[in-house]
């Protein structure tokens, strides 16, 4: 956490920079985004809601039905798909403790939801400038926590083999029907998040190496930038870079 | 009596299975093309009003389909087991009803057990191609290379029939012994029946019995006899002959107008449809955005931005005042 | 059975009381089912439980088990009272009109002659009077105030609606119901059928039970008719074909006696046994009591019985007790009386009661030999089960030898239904391990004891060194070699009496019936009522056609019915007095002029005029009987007795406890509850259930799924009284002993008003034990007393007295 330093031009609220976000001045200026740690989790609730998309789709549709074959058959995906669905929504509840704070909604969130035509036409100078997330990271954060949470509650009550006795058939019906509704949902909001990774050039680093450069932190988090840049410079964090040489 | 249905013949040619895939009207998660000629509707006709609770019907089921049941305990009723197993296809439950308009006790004894729906639920919510299928003769059977064992019949079907095996993972029920069927047997509980409670034959057959039964029940003062043939479910494979038609119910839950779950429906109808074009309409928005918006990159212009801020050097000021920053309270 | 099980589809009305035909036979109840439905015939179930049977009844009255004689005689006087008797049939085929002897009477529940010491009458006024023509006295116009019309009226007035209500705690209106629906059978045109089975016979008082019924139904004119009799539903496979063949301990095969001790020599014996007929022109049919037994004699001793041996009458054991029952043979045990026990297809340990007893007669045994298909309790009585065989076996010294033999299905014979068919049946499988058949085991033993006897001598060898054993393979004799046995040959060539010219009969030919038995020892014959049943013709047994010529029921050519392949006995009494049938609609024999022709073989002589000959050929007063005479040893007429334990003394009689005649031994009086006993209030039955047949199927894992443990049925009343739930243990104790089981608490019971005093009832099925494939389970045989019926000592397991309480199960 940094400490507020009245000489910065920006006061820094505690909770939108996080832990390991640093600046390193340069050219470009990059910026540290995401942790290892953050990433490893990121990555593990990616391919687990991939996974879950894939075979749950695969089940609910014959269309898709063949998509089974990517996890060995229908039997192997009746029994994977609640499994991997463990793995997301631990995976999920971690990624959740460290980014909720920061995704708290702001009430330039409302001014930027406002601008969000412009935001889709590329006139990003007219939106405001926002911290770490934008209203519509914030939206795809809180909507997927809230579906999530869904998913893995009905799909509890679905999970004959090890929840059948629990409840009734017609709160299975409705948990199957709710599942199915809400995993649609979910898929649509992934796809809002893709599409803005690919969309938004220079993402994707973030989500690998960690990294972004300044011109895309200025571009789209300038708060966030500002803020970390008021922040007392960060020790060199690029470990391997001199330690060991000291 | 109704005629008893012969002995199978010892003619290897009468082993010839008279039904199969080729009869096949439906199959889960599939289409297909229904056969040009559909075989005569088969049914069975469980007479409630005949059956004695001898669970002769249930030992048979257990013996021709070769399952291994466990021995359970008593539960302070004659039920047993208590309920359907993926070893137990069909199961003898028993009801004690005070009749309010005689005040007689009624020991009302029901078969339970698959009722080959018409419009099978099970068959509807199966997600995997040809694990449930219906032949034309009206028989909804479960092919278990295919099952994957996810219980969505379990869902589907308006009557709580299917049970999943522990064992193997995949759905059991009756199967109107279609092995036997195909050979020209009835089904081995009806011909274990004492009393023929159980009769097989074809749909028309079995209907105009039930009307020979209806007759007689009604001589002796049941005037709600009648035959159980639910319409929700496009009519059944197995009837019952009720005393009191008029309230299915009271035959251990019984449903007085089965139909598949609204639920089911919207989940197999509606949200499939609609979801699929959902996620379709999401996809081709951002492709479309894509290709009319550009990518969004990043400038020259904001690099410079980005130096100059963490240089000190002066940057165009913040959009909004900063005092309006910071999360509500 | 009178009829058999394909006749009851002729009926109009089945009445099931003293059995549960539904429930324990289940097959044959389809021809219940089969009358209701194509002849819209009514059932009644009258029974202390609402059971399977009552499930698909149109009239159900409940009872109280033990006072079905109260009920019984209760319809009798209603229908005397209101005038619901077939007369001409009553008159005629009864001997309603017959005159009894001055000097019987009865007064307070006990006939003349009572000897309360030796708790047996003097039963010597219980006859005829005979007039000068040596005839009995009738007076066919009932007048007489000692004809059996009067006296019964007498006898039976006292069970008035009320009085059954009082006894039997069903409700008055009921019984009213009931007496009505049956009352209409007293049309010639209407019939009713009896289907009874445990519930009457295992009582102190069982025989009369049934005679109460049988009463009832020949003043109906409901016996000989199609759709009507009294139909006694067998339980064990061939229980028929065991009675028949005379394995009770003073029967010969045949319903032939074995002397007793005061008939020393053949003279003797045979004297008694001349069946004189008692009206005139009767047949008497027993007249041919020597025929019988002299062929049986000769297929036992072959050469060795001569008519100068007197047929070897001496090789046969004597009784010098009435019978050598299993009580008896127990009750020995017990005092160490009895060295080997040898134990053949029998369960005793499980099927006869007080368990404790049982279990203490045969610890005092040197050997026992089991020889059964299946493990059993008794064979495995000495071994510690906890609460469930608590056995001290260190203590125990018995020597237990098991024989293990072929099931039913594993080997060839005839099993013998309810209706009197032989069926012939094949095996379908083969025996496992080292199991042998019956017939091997026991011709590996007299074969050894043969040689032994031939070698050693001993006191009396004969009987067994001369028993005929003319077997091809002396080691096995085959089924069908024992069937032609039984059926009888021709030993010699054989001529017509009236034309000595004239051989009816080769030598070594096969009997095509009973009326070629001689008594000179030309032939031989084992059981003669199975004679026709393998002819010359072959085996008539093995049969299999089911043709049946106009529908009527009787499938002729379907296996081999004794007596003569009838289907129907006392069919002649289906006719009017002229030989027209009472209803045409259900013509069974008729006279044509000349014969007896029909359906049926006609239980007559062919050429038996009617008017002349009376119905009922095997008594010689040619009818039916109401009045019994001395052949009962409780009464010429039934009176309603208490059971032992009973929660109210007897009405009627309240000084008579129990069955006045029944044999009790001295230590078991002292292990009956008393009456009212406070201690044991409520009242127990036992029985059986569909899914198990007596201790077997609990070996079977299919049975075992359907019906797996030990449960007692009470009513919600009870369990409120108590605290007990549905599901819940409880521990039910007699005086003999306590189980531990799983509470069925069910409307299907509910409390009976008797005497003023609510009777709750505790229903126990007897089906666990400690051996088998279900769970582990107590007998009912626990809690019963040991006492049997008065005439042939089928026990108590009916009606006896219990306390119940929750509990927290058996502690193992």
């Amino acid at each position: 956490m940094s400490v507020h330093d009245p000489n910065s031009p920006v006061p820094t609220p505690a909770d939108d920079v996080q832990s390991g976000d640093a600046v390193h001045p340069g050219h470009p200026v990059t910026v540290d985004r995401y942790t290892v740690a953050a990433r490893i989790n990121h990555w593990i609730t990616a391919v687990s809601l991939v996974l879950l998309a894939l075979s749950g789709l695969s089940l609910f549709t014959p269309r898709l039905f063949f998509l089974t074959g990517l996890f060995g058959g229908g039997q192997m995906t009746r029994i994977l798909h609640p499994w991997i669905g463990v793995v997301l929504f631990c995976s999920f509840a971690l990624l959740f403790i460290r980014f909720w704070r920061a995704n708290l909604p702001k009430r330039v969130d409302a001014e930027w939801l406002a601008h969000s035509g412009d935001m889709l036409a590329g006139r990003e100078e007219k939106m405001p400038e926002v911290g770490k997330y934008n209203a519509g990271q914030k939206f795809v954060f809180w909507s997927m926590s809230a579906l999530i949470l869904v998913l893995i509650t009905s799909g509890i009550v679905m999970w004959d083999q090890y929840f059948y006795p629990y409840t009734t058939i017609e709160q299975k019906r409705i948990a199957i029907l709710v599942h199915s509704a809400t995993a649609i949902f979910a898929i649509c909001v992934w796809i809002v998040h893709v599409y803005a990774a690919i969309w938004v050039k220079g993402t994707f680093s973030a989500m690998t190496r960690g990294r972004v450069t300044g011109g895309w932190a200025w571009r789209h988090h300038r708060k966030w930038l500002r803020e970390l840049v008021g922040k007392p410079a960060t020790p060199p964090t690029r470990r391997g870079t001199g330690t060991l040489a000291e | 009596m109704f005629p008893p249905i012969p002995n199978p013949s010892v003619d290897p040619a009468a082993a010839t299975p008279r039904f199969g895939e080729k009869d096949i009207m439906r199959r889960s998660a599939s289409t297909v093309e229904p056969p040009a000629q559909r075989l005569t509707e088969v049914a069975k006709l469980i007479d409630v009003t005949k059956c004695i609770g001898c669970k002769a019907c249930q030992a048979a089921c257990l013996e021709w389909n070769q399952l291994t049941e466990e021995i359970g305990i008593n539960h302070g009723v004659y039920d047993n087991p208590m309920d359907l197993t993926e070893n137990t296809f069909t199961l003898m439950r028993f009801t004690e009803w005070e009749n309010p308009e005689t005040e007689n006790l009624e020991w009302l004894i029901r078969k339970d057990g698959c009722m080959h729906c018409e419009d099978p639920g099970c068959l509807k919510a199966c997600p995997s191609p040809g694990a449930i299928v219906q032949y034309s003769n009206g028989i909804v059977d479960f092919q278990h290379a295919n099952c994957i064992g996810c219980g969505y019949c379990i869902k589907g079907c308006p009557f709580n029939i299917p049970r999943i095996s522990k064992v193997d993972h995949t759905a059991y029920k009756c199967t109107l012994c279609s092995d036997r069927v195909a050979v020209g047997q009835g089904p081995a509980c009806q011909k274990a029946c004492p009393t023929q409670a159980i009769v097989f034959g074809t749909k028309e057959e079995m209907k105009g019995w039930a009307d020979f039964r209806i007759k007689d029940l009604k001589s002796r003062g049941f005037e709600n006899a009648g035959l159980y043939d639910p319409q929700g479910v496009g009519g059944t494979h197995v009837m019952y002959v009720l005393h009191h038609a008029d309230k299915p119910s009271i035959y251990a839950g019984l449903p007085d107008n089965p139909r598949i779950s609204p639920i089911v429906e919207t989940w197999k109808g509606i949200t499939k449809y609609m979801g699929m074009a959902l996620m379709g309409v999401a996809a081709a928005a951002g492709v479309l955005h894509y290709l009319v918006a550009g990518p969004n990159k990043v400038t020259e212009e904001d690099e410079e931005n980005a130096e100059k801020l963490t240089s000190g050097a002066a940057v165009p000021p913040p959009a909004s005042p900063a005092g309006n920053e910071g999360r509500p309270t | 059975m009178t009829n058999s099980w394909t006749d009851i589809r002729n009926t109009d009305l089945v009445i099931i009381m003293g059995g549960n035909a539904a429930e324990a036979h289940p097959c044959g109840f389809k021809w219940v089912t089969e009358a209701k439905a194509n002849r819209g015939a009514k059932l009644i179930v009258v029974d202390p439980r609402f059971n399977r049977s009552a499930s698909v009844a149109d009239y159900y009255a409940p009872i109280r088990q033990g006072s079905d004689i109260a009920f019984l005689l209760g319809l009798i006087n209603w229908c005397i009272q209101h005038d619901k008797v077939q007369w001409a049939y009553t008159k005629a085929f009864t001997n309603a009109s017959f005159v009894v002897k001055e000097g019987f009477a009865y007064q307070d529940g006990l006939f003349t002659g009572y000897d309360e010491e030796k708790r047996d009458y003097n039963r010597d006024s219980w006859e005829y009077e005979i007039g000068p023509d040596g005839y009995a006295v009738v007076d066919e116009t009932l007048q007489h105030p000692r004809c059996v019309w009067n006296l019964l009226k007498q006898h039976v007035a006292v069970y008035t609606p009320e009085m059954v209500e009082r006894i039997c705690g069903t409700p008055k209106e009921k019984f009213l119901h009931i007496a009505e629906m049956i009352g209409e059978c007293s049309s010639p045109t209407k019939t009713m059928t009896s289907m009874y089975a445990l519930g009457w016979t295992q009582h102190s008082k069982g025989s009369q039970n049934i005679r109460g019924m049988a009463m009832l139904q020949l003043i109906l004119g409901n016996i000989g008719v199609r759709g009507g009799g009294m139909n006694a539903l067998r339980g064990h496979s061939n229980i028929q074909g065991l009675t028949d063949i005379g394995l009770l301990s003073n029967m010969l095969p045949g319903y032939l006696n074995l002397p007793i001790e005061k008939e020393a020599d053949f003279a003797t014996y045979i004297s008694t046994r001349g069946f004189k007929p008692l009206r005139p022109n009767q047949m008497s049919y027993w007249q041919n009591y020597k025929k019988f037994f002299v062929s049986f004699m000769k297929s036992m001793y072959g050469d060795a019985a001569t008519a100068q041996n007197d047929w070897a009458y001496d090789y046969l054991p004597k009784l010098d007790v009435p019978n050598y029952d299993i009580l008896r043979m127990f009750e020995r045990m017990k005092k160490g009386e009895v060295n080997l026990y040898f134990c053949q297809g029998f369960n005793p340990l499980q099927a006869f009661p007080n368990r404790a007893k049982l279990a203490e007669g045969l610890s005092k045994l040197k050997m026992l030999v089991i020889m059964d298909p299946l493990q059993t309790e008794t064979a495995r009585f000495w071994e510690n089960h906890g609460v469930f065989n608590n056995a001290n076996t260190a203590s125990i010294k018995t020597e237990v030898i098991q024989l293990p033999t072929t099931c039913f299905a594993e080997d060839e014979g005839s099993l013998v239904n309810s209706g009197r068919w032989l069926q012939w049946h094949w095996p379908g499988g083969s025996p496992p391990g080292e199991a042998r058949t019956d017939a091997w085991i026991m011709a590996q033993i007299h074969l050894r004891l043969k040689e032994m006897y031939r070698k050693e001598g001993g006191a009396f060898p004969d009987p067994i060194v001369n028993l005929n054993w003319s077997y091809k393979n002396p080691e096995d004799p085959s089924p069908e070699e024992l069937a032609k046995e039984m059926n009888g040959s021709a030993l010699v060539d054989v001529f017509d009496p009236n034309d000595p010219t004239k051989k009816i009969l080769e030598a070594g030919k096969q009997l095509s019936g009973f009326g070629l038995y001689r008594d000179d020892g030309t032939t031989a014959g084992g059981c003669w009522i199975y004679a026709g049943s393998w002819t010359e013709a072959g085996n008539m047994m093995a049969r299999r056609d089911n043709s049946d010529p106009d529908d009527t029921g009787a499938y002729l050519k379907w296996s081999f019915a004794w007596p003569a392949n009838r289907r129907i006995i006392y069919n002649r009494a289906s006719a009017d007095l002229d030989g027209k049938p009472w209803d045409p609609s259900r013509k069974l024999i008729e006279w044509d002029g000349t014969k007896w022709t029909g359906y049926d073989v006609p239980d007559i002589a062919p050429n038996a005029k009617p008017g002349d000959v009376g119905p009922f050929i095997m008594n010689p007063e040619g009818t039916g009987r109401l009045f019994v005479r001395k052949m009962m040893r409780d009464g010429p007429f039934p009176v309603h007795y208490e059971p032992f334990e009973s929660p109210v003394a007897n009405v009627i009689a309240p000084k008579v406890r129990g069955n006045p005649v029944a044999r009790v031994f001295a230590d078991d009086w002292k292990q009956f509850a008393d009456i009212g006993d406070p201690n044991f209030p409520y009242a127990g039955t036992s029985y059986r259930l569909t899914e198990h047949f007596h201790y077997w199927t609990k070996n079977n894992h299919v049975n075992s799924v359907l019906q797996p443990q030990q449960f007692v049925e009470i009513s919600e009343e009870l369990a409120r009284e108590k605290g007990i739930v549905k599901g819940g243990w409880v521990r039910v104790w007699s005086k003999r002993g306590e189980i531990f089981a799983i509470a069925v608490v069910t409307k299907r019971i509910k409390p009976l008003t008797v005497d003023g005093k609510t009777v709750h009832v505790v229903g126990v099925p007897i089906h666990w034990g400690f051996v088998g494939a279900a769970r582990k389970g107590f007998p009912a045989n626990v809690l019963t007393p040991f006492v049997g019926d008065a005439n042939i000592e089928t026990p108590e397991f009916k009606a006896f007295m219990v306390n119940i309480e929750p509990s927290t199960g058996p502690v193992a």
